[in-house]
């Protein structure tokens, strides 16, 4: 350690000893709020959920209902993700690469989602595609069915999930630059060598980043879900609807039980989470040294 | 449109051009078909539905609710991303990871926990009840729903502004003869504030939509604790196609002129003088 960062840490020291007392007070207060607010929701969910025992909260989750709606979910994220992840990096790309006139409002745009109430998102998909909405005479000619049917479900869960990869790539991608894109294509690479051994691996964790955010939303969305779905049972119910059903019937054990399995994957996305942070951190750090 | 395009760097076409299509399907014509679809209401006919005694009750309901949570937190967002920043003390990565927990959990999961928690037999339920405090099915319970699903956004924008503060300035300011109070009135508050604002206003917006969490620990009475996206579903659900656009076009003008007037005090404190 040098002696400057030395006598910084000294005097940092006297500082922290002189308010030890705001400290101690400000530190509790804090433990107060995080144990209060985060803390015991956590710990009711799973304690309600085990309350019969782990028999009763694995019948609850090994359900057939409970199972369809989980695979529903499945199925929900896996097809929302991907498409928002190649909209990410397609609007990321062309926000931070370039200058264009009108990029401040497609940034406005791209999210726009994230203020707009996720049941106004499913009702927007009922008046196009419901019986009596924009396309529903010619849906219903065709024998198409989107709204209350699983591709209402999908795009409902597309749209409340639009923004976060483009969000997540976009201040990465601007601070990367052009320059290395810019070697690789003066080395002979062509635009798709370039994307994939150039760029690809200088924003890969930052796009890990905002999957994971993508997912959890994802897998967690209710109310544009609820709007679209139709709520039958078995069918169109992802698993929080499953838990609202649940809940509603007074199956209070059940609905807890298959919360406490979204929990646990919420808790397995913290830790995703952390771990893609760290990381981006670490490169800014490499790259600050550099 | 001009544009300067880089010369080397190929694909500017596609990816705006994908861009714009991917946004318009998904997000721009169906919000279109909503504003064309109330068009239809002659301005009378539209200014009777959103103000319906029961709409304007659900209004002030849904942005006095998500107002209050937003304000407060703005309180524990500040005071937790100051004890993140400033003490290192045990357990700090774990509050540091688990300040995100709302926007990982499925917020119907948050509602029947905090239902489970705050109704009248519930865990702290009980002891308010004890004390005449009823919590859950009142717009007290409303605002702590919306307080914990909106938690992360004030931590979260103010932090890394925080971390950007040197702590020397506010030595130095100590060592002039500052108190702790003015230290942050003059110092710590100015600094902050443009970043507080856009958590407020994203807890806000985020607060006056929220739907998933509240409707479990809300009650749903009509004119009392009925908020408004739960009104436009309880139109779907009786078929009102009409009532339910206009409800949501009045809520997203309301947002967008909020968020404006918020964006535009931003600027004034941004720019000095």
């Amino acid at each position: 350690m040098s002696d400057s960062s030395l006598i910084a840490a000294s005097s940092a020291n006297a500082a922290r000893r002189g308010s030890a007392v705001s400290r101690r007070i400000l530190i509790g207060l804090g433990w107060l709020v995080f144990a209060f607010f985060l803390l015991l929701p956590l710990v009711v969910v799973i304690g309600q959920g085990l309350s019969n025992g782990l028999g009763g909260f694995f019948a609850a989750i090994l359900e057939p209902d409970a199972l369809s709606a989980l695979k529903l979910t499945v199925f929900a994220v896996l097809i929302s993700v991907p498409l928002n992840v190649v909209f990410g990096v397609a609007a990321a790309w062309c926000v931070s690469k370039y200058s264009f006139r009108g990029k401040a409002i497609l940034v406005t745009l791209i999210d726009l989602p994230f203020s707009v109430s996720p049941v106004i998102a499913g009702l927007i998909y009922v008046l196009m595609f419901g019986a009596r909405g924009v396309f529903g005479p010619w849906l219903q000619d065709h024998d198409i069915q989107i709204v209350f049917a699983l591709p209402g479900i999908v795009l409902a869960t597309i749209f409340v999930t639009v923004p976060f990869v483009a969000r997540e790539l976009i201040p990465l991608m601007q601070e990367q630059g052009t320059q290395e894109e810019e070697a690789a294509r003066l080395l002979g690479a062509n635009g798709w060598q370039m994307f994939w051994h150039v760029t690809v691996p200088n924003i890969k964790w930052g796009l890990i980043y905002g999957v994971v955010l993508c997912t959890a939303r994802a897998m967690g969305e209710f109310g544009a879900v609820s709007v679209v779905s139709g709520h039958i049972r078995g069918v169109t119910n992802t698993l929080p609807l499953h838990v609202e059903i649940l809940y509603n019937e007074y199956n209070h054990v059940a609905a807890f039980a298959v919360a406490s399995l979204l929990l646990i994957l919420a808790l397995f996305i913290l830790l995703l989470k952390q771990w893609s942070e760290a990381r981006i951190s670490r490169l800014r750090k490499n790259a600050a040294e550099e | 449109m001009s544009r300067r395009i880089s010369p080397v760097i190929p694909g500017f076409g596609l990816t705006l051009g994908y861009t714009l299509v991917y946004l318009s399907l998904i997000v721009l014509i169906p919000l279109a078909v909503m504003f064309i679809h109330a068009s239809q209401l002659s301005a009378v006919q539209f200014w009777n539905i959103v103000t319906a005694p029961r709409v304007l009750a659900a209004l002030k309901l849904s942005f006095g609710t998500a107002f209050c949570a937003a304000i407060i937190n703005g309180i524990i967002g500040t005071l937790l991303a100051w004890v993140l920043v400033r003490y290192t003390f045990p357990g700090r990565k774990i509050i540091d990871a688990m300040i995100d927990l709302p926007f990982a959990l499925p917020t119907a999961v948050a509602g029947i926990a905090l239902t489970a928690l705050y109704a009248p037999n519930g865990f702290i339920g009980q002891f308010a009840a004890d004390l005449g405090i009823k919590i859950a099915y009142t717009p007290f319970g409303i605002t702590l729903a919306l307080t914990f699903v909106t938690l992360p956004f004030v931590v979260r924008t103010v932090q890394p502004v925080l971390a950007d503060i040197p702590r020397e300035v506010e030595e130095a300011a100590a060592c002039l003869g500052a108190k702790p109070l003015q230290v942050f009135r003059y110092i710590l508050a100015p600094a902050l504030l443009p970043a507080w604002l856009t958590g407020f206003a994203l807890a806000f917006a985020r607060g006056v939509g929220e739907y998933g969490s509240v409707i479990f620990i809300a009650g749903n009475m009509p004119m009392k604790t009925e908020i408004l996206p739960l009104l436009i579903m309880v139109k779907l659900d009786q078929y009102d196609y009409t009532g339910a656009t206009a409800i949501g076009v009045m809520m997203l003008l309301v947002s967008f002129v909020l968020l404006l007037l918020i964006n535009l005090l931003q600027r004034r404190i941004e720019t000095p003088n």
